[in-house]
C-alpha cells in the first residue's frame, strides 16, 4: 500500500464515522514490515518477518470521546470500526476540553526514510549479528554472549480528520543490542551495548559488541560495599533512563492530575543551570520523530530544563486547553492499538564540556552508576523521593575503582538535579528512557547503602 | 466456528517446511477487547478493539523461522508460509495430514463480559469511585479502570497437535491518591481472573475500598529502615518476589544459555522442609490459567520445589526437545505477532501450617513487606530489587507502624534460604509479566512468608 493509499483508507473511516453519527473524527492507518534476527554462538537463533496493518478511529460526540481499533480495512472491515468508535463514545462522560486540534499539519522533516535498507540482504543482516556477537566474545573477561539482535523495519502512518486534515509518511528504523556476560557463576555480570540508526550500515558491529563486553567486564568481582553518601556519575544510559522518567512527569497530564511533583514549578529552578533538556519531535535522529504527532498537529522543538529553570510541560490538544494554552504536539500513539495520550517524543540532552575521565576525576570520591534496576517503581512520582537498585564501580581519588553490585541509590528528584555538577560532552542516541540523546553526568552527593 | 480449516493448516505447514526443518506450526488468533476508564469522577477511554491474525514457525536445529500477518485468508498465510520457508535451507518437504482443532475444556465462564452492556461496565467504575471517595477526607483523587479481552486460538503443528482454546478475562483495578498536610500517597488494588463478568460484578466495591485504605495507611509513614533484617512478605501480590527472583530463572530458556543462577541446579535443596512451590496454569479461573499453552500443550500443575528441593524447570517445545524433556505446557505467546517462549502462568509457594500473627510474633525488629510496587531481577546472578508499596515496621512482634520508601534488596538462591516461616493463607493476584518483549497475563501468589533477614533500602538516615 502506498502513502496514498493509506490516505484514502484513513478518509474512508472519517467518512464512516460521521456516517455513524459521530460529530468529529480522526482515524490513524499503519503499515509496516520488521524483521528481526537473533543469533547465538555465530548462528542464526531466530528469524522473524512480519507485516502488520491496522486502523483506529476516534470519535467524538459532543465532548464524548470513544476509540476502536482492527484489522480489517475493507469497507465493511472500516464501518465495523467507526461504529464501534461511536458506540464506545456514547458510554464515555463529556470533556469540555475533547476533540480534534484548532490547528493540524505537518512540519519539514528530512532523513527518516533510508532507501539504503532495502539493499541488504537477509544474508548481510545475519552476518552484521554475528560481528557483533564475535566482537562481545572478543572482549577480556567476557564468559558468554547471552543474545545478540539486530531488527529493522519500515512502515507508514497516514492520518485524516473530519476538519479536511489529511497527511502521511514513511520511516525506516534499525536497531540492535547485545547482551553479554562476564565473569562465572554467582558473580557473573551483565550488560548491554546498543547500536540505533535508519539503516544499517549505521551500525558499528564491532562498537556495539564491544561496548556491552567491555560494560560487562568491568564489572567482574562486582561486591556489596558498605553504606555511604557520595557524589555521583551516571553513565549514559543510567542518565538516559533518568531523563526519561523525568520528561515523563513533565507530561501535563500528570501535571494536571496531580501525579507530578512538577506541578505549578513553571519558571522555577528545578536543576543546576548547566542542564538543557528539550523534547525535540523533529531531529531526525531520533525514532518519535516525524512531521505530525498522533493528532496531526505539526511536530517542533520544545524546551523543558533551560537554564535550570523549567520552560515547559508537554501538551497534546485536549490538556492544552484544559491548560489554556497551545499544544506542543506530544500526542503519541504506540501504535493504532492505543488511544494518543500527552507523552515525550524525542527527549535531548545538550551537550557540557566534560569529558568522560574529567568527570570520574572530579567526582573525587564516589560512585559510577551503570545499571538501575527498578526506576518506574522505586519514584514517588508526586514527591520525587527515590530509592533504587544500581549496579556500577566506586569512584576512589578520581579513579574508577572495585566494581559494585546489590546497592541503591537514593534522593529525590529535585534535588539530584539541582546538584548536578556537570554534563558530559559526548552526546548519543539511546533506547532508554524512551528516544533519549544523552550524556553521562556528575550529580552532587546521594545516599548509597550496602552492607 | 473454527478459525482455520485443518486442510489448509495442513498445508500451509507443508509449504513452510518445503525445504526443511524439524517442526512447522500454523497460530491463528482472533481476539476481541473492551476497556473503559474512570479518573477525576468522569469516565473516558471507552474503547473497543479487534483483530485477527496468524503466524507460521519453522524450528529448524537450533534455528526458528518465523512470520505473522494480520488476517487470516488463505492468501496471507500461504504467503507467510513460503516467506518463512525460504529461510529454511538443506531439508526435503513432507507430507502433513491434521485433524480438526478440539478444544480442551477450559475455564468456566459465568456471565459473557460482551453480553453486558458498556453502561453497566462504567457503572462499575463510578461505584468504586464513590466507595473509595467515601474512605476518608484525605482521599484526593480516584481512577479505576475495567478491560475484558477474549481471545480465540488455535495451532496445528507438524507432529498433530491441533487444538484450540477459549479465553475470556476480566480485570478491575482502582487507584486512589490520598493527601494530608503535604504528605501524598497512592494505593493500588487490583482483580482479574480468566473469567466471566461474574467475578467484577460481585462487591467491586471492596476493590475499591482496598486501594482507599492502603493510601490512607500510608499517610502516616515513618522514613524506611535501612540494614539487614527479617522480613515478612505479605500473601497474594507478594508472590511477585517468588515469579521475580526465582520463577524466571527456571525458565529453560534462560536454563539452557546458563543465564540462570539455578542452572545445574536440579535436585539441590534451596530451600528449607516443608517449603513447596508451583507453577500452575491449570488451576481454576485464576489470571495466568490457559486450557492449553500457546503451542497447543495442555496446561497442568507442576511442582517447581518440593521440601526445599529444586524439582523442575518449565518448558516450551522447542526447549523440551532440545532437553529431551517434555513440554510443561509453558510454552505461551502476548499475540499471534509474537514467538512463544517459556514463561510462567500461575507461580506460588504452597501453604504451610504457621500463621501470618505467628510469624511476625517470632520477629523482634523487621519489616512487613504486604505488596510491592515493581521489582526487577537479574537472572543470571538472582540479584533483585523491589519496591515495597505498602510496609511497616515489626517491632517486638507486633506491625507498628507504616514505612514509606523501602527497598529489598537481594539474592534469589539466598532468599530462598532465608525462608524460616510458611503460612497457610494462600493467594493469587494479577499482574502482568514482561519478557523478550511481551507481555502476558501472570498469576503471582503465596502465603505469608517469613524470611531470616533480607537487606533494606531505606529512606531513614
Amino acid at each position: 500500500m502506498s502513502d496514498a493509499d493509506l490516505q484514502a483508507i484513513a478518509g474512508r473511516a472519517v467518512d464512516a464515522a460521521v456516517a455513524a453519527g459521530a460529530g468529529d473524527a480522526e482515524a490513524w492507518v499503519e503499515r509496516s514490515t520488521e524483521r528481526q534476527i537473533r543469533v547465538y554462538e555465530e548462528n542464526v537463533e531466530s528469524l522473524t518477518d512480519a507485516t502488520s496493518a491496522g486502523v483506529g478511529v476516534r470519535a467524538f460526540i459532543d465532548g464524548r470521546v470513544g476509540y476502536a481499533f482492527g484489522t480489517d480495512m475493507s469497507d465493511d472491515g472500516l464501518r465495523a470500526v467507526a461504529e464501534a468508535a461511536h458506540a464506545a463514545a456514547e458510554v464515555a462522560d463529556p470533556d469540555d476540553y475533547a476533540g480534534l486540534p484548532d490547528e493540524s499539519g505537518s512540519a519539514a522533516v528530512d532523513g527518516l526514510f533510508a532507501s539504503e535498507l532495502a539493499g541488504w540482504s537477509t544474508e548481510q543482516k545475519i552476518d552484521l549479528a554475528v560481528r557483533i556477537e564475535r566482537a562481545a566474545r572478543a572482549c577480556e573477561g567476557v564468559s558468554q554472549v547471552e543474545d545478540t539482535v539486530y531488527s529493522d523495519g519500515e512502515g507508514a502512518v497516514a492520518i485524516a480528520n473530519s476538519r479536511g486534515f489529511a497527511d502521511a509518511y514513511e520511516a525506516t528504523s534499525s536497531w540492535t543490542y547485545c547482551s553479554a556476560f562476564a565473569g562465572e557463576g554467582g558473580d557473573r555480570m551483565t550488560a548491554l551495548g546498543v547500536g540505533i540508526g535508519r539503516h544499517p550500515g549505521q551500525i558499528d558491529p564491532e562498537e556495539v559488541g564491544a561496548e556491552a563486553g567491555r560494560r560487562a567486564a568491568q564489572l567482574v568481582g562486582a561486591r556489596q560495599p558498605s553504606s555511604r553518601r557520595c557524589p555521583v556519575v551516571l553513565d549514559t544510559f543510567v542518565a538516559a533512563s533518568f531523563i526519561g522518567f523525568i520528561g515523563g512527569m513533565l507530561s501535563a497530564d500528570a501535571v494536571q492530575r496531580g501525579r507530578s511533583l512538577f506541578a505549578d514549578r513553571l519558571g522555577d529552578e528545578i536543576a543546576d543551570p548547566l542542564l538543557r533538556v528539550a523534547d525535540d519531535g523533529t531531529d531526525p535522529g531520533g525514532f518519535a520523530t516525524g512531521p505530525f504527532d498522533g493528532e496531526g498537529v505539526a511536530r517542533r522543538r520544545t524546551p523543558l530544563i533551560e537554564d535550570g529553570r523549567l520552560g515547559s510541560y508537554l501538551y497534546d490538544t485536549r490538556t492544552a486547553r484544559r491548560g489554556d494554552t497551545q499544544t506542543t504536539a506530544n500526542a503519541e500513539r504506540g501504535s493504532y492499538r492505543t488511544l494518543p495520550a500527552v507523552g515525550t517524543s524525542n527527549l535531548v540532552i545538550e551537550a557540557g564540556d566534560a569529558g568522560f575521565e574529567e568527570l570520574v576525576s572530579r567526582c573525587g570520591d564516589g560512585l559510577y552508576v551503570t545499571d538501575v534496576a527498578g526506576l518506574h517503581s522505586g519514584v514517588n512520582p508526586v514527591s520525587g523521593t527515590f530509592s533504587v537498585g544500581a549496579t556500577g564501580r566506586l569512584i576512589s581519588g578520581g579513579e574508577l575503582a572495585d566494581p559494585v553490585r546489590e546497592i541503591t541509590i537514593a534522593s529525590d528528584l529535585v534535588t539530584m538535579l539541582r546538584g548536578l555538577q556537570a554534563v558530559g560532552s559526548a552526546t548519543r542516541w539511546v533506547p532508554f528512557g524512551g528516544s533519549v540523546k544523552a550524556a553521562p553526568l556528575l550529580l552532587g552527593e546521594m545516599s548509597v547503602s550496602g552492607s | 466456528m473454527s478459525l482455520l480449516d485443518p486442510e489448509l493448516a495442513a498445508r500451509a505447514i507443508e509449504r513452510a517446511l518445503a525445504r526443511g526443518g524439524d517442526l512447522g506450526e500454523v497460530y491463528a488468533e482472533a481476539r476481541t477487547g473492551f476497556g473503559v476508564a474512570l479518573d477525576d469522577g468522569r469516565v473516558e477511554r471507552p474503547q473497543s478493539g479487534s483483530g485477527r491474525g496468524v503466524s507460521v514457525r519453522v524450528v529448524a536445529g537450533d534455528a526458528t523461522y518465523f512470520g505473522h500477518v494480520d488476517g487470516i485468508g488463505e492468501e496471507e498465510l500461504l504467503r507467510v508460509a513460503d516467506s518463512v520457508s525460504q529461510a529454511v535451507s538443506g531439508g526435503r518437504p513432507r507430507t502433513i495430514a491434521l485433524e480438526a482443532a478440539r478444544a480442551v475444556q477450559g475455564h468456566d465462564i459465568g456471565r459473557r463480559p460482551e453480553d453486558v452492556d458498556a453502561a453497566t461496565k462504567a457503572d462499575v467504575l463510578r461505584r468504586c469511585d464513590e466507595r473509595a471517595r467515601a474512605a476518608g477526607d484525605a482521599i484526593a483523587q480516584v481512577s479505576a479502570s475495567y478491560a475484558e479481552n477474549h481471545q480465540r486460538i488455535e495451532v496445528y503443528n507438524s507432529d498433530g497437535v491441533a487444538a484450540a482454546d477459549d479465553r475470556t478475562r476480566v480485570r478491575l483495578g482502582v487507584q486512589v491518591v490520598a493527601r494530608r498536610n503535604g504528605t501524598v500517597e497512592t494505593g493500588h488494588e487490583t482483580r482479574g481472573g480468566h473469567a466471566g463478568f461474574e467475578l467484577i460484578a460481585d462487591n467491586p466495591e471492596q476493590v475499591a475500598a482496598e486501594a482507599a485504605r492502603k493510601a490512607l495507611t500510608m499517610l502516616d509513614a515513618v522514613d524506611a529502615p535501612t540494614g539487614r533484617m527479617p522480613v515478612v512478605v505479605g500473601n497474594g501480590f507478594g508472590g511477585v518476589l517468588l515469579h521475580e527472583a526465582v520463577g524466571h530463572g527456571l525458565e529453560a530458556d534462560a536454563i539452557q544459555k546458563e543465564a540462570s543462577i539455578y542452572a545445574g541446579r536440579l535436585g539441590d535443596k534451596l530451600a528449607g522442609d516443608g517449603i513447596t512451590a508451583y507453577d500452575d496454569g491449570s488451576k481454576a479461573n485464576e489470571w495466568g490459567s490457559d486450557g492449553i499453552d500457546d503451542e497447543g500443550t495442555p496446561t497442568q500443575r507442576t511442582t517447581i520445589l518440593e521440601n526445599g528441593e529444586l524439582t523442575a524447570y518449565l518448558y516450551d517445545l522447542v526447549r523440551a526437545r532440545k532437553d529431551g524433556a517434555r513440554s510443561t505446557g509453558n510454552g505461551r505467546r502476548e499475540s499471534f505477532r509474537h514467538l512463544p517462549v517459556p514463561r510462567m502462568t500461575n507461580t506460588f509457594f504452597g501453604p504451610g501450617e504457621a500463621s501470618e500473627e505467628e510469624l511476625i510474633a517470632g520477629v523482634e525488629r523487621g519489616l512487613y513487606a504486604v505488596s510491592f510496587g515493581g521489582g526487577q531481577v537479574e537472572p543470571a546472578t538472582g540479584d533483585f530489587v523491589f519496591g515495597v508499596s505498602e510496609g511497616y515496621l515489626i517491632e517486638n512482634g507486633k506491625v507498628t507502624s507504616p514505612v514509606r520508601g523501602a527497598t529489598l534488596i537481594g539474592n534469589g538462591v539466598e532468599a530462598l534460604a532465608a525462608i524460616d516461616g510458611i503460612a497457610s493463607d494462600l493467594s493469587i493476584a494479577t499482574g502482568y509479566c514482561g519478557k523478550a518483549g511481551q507481555s502476558v497475563p501472570a498469576g503471582v501468589g503465596q502465603p505469608h512468608v517469613r524470611l531470616r533477614a533480607l537487606t533494606v533500602g531505606g529512606t531513614a538516615a
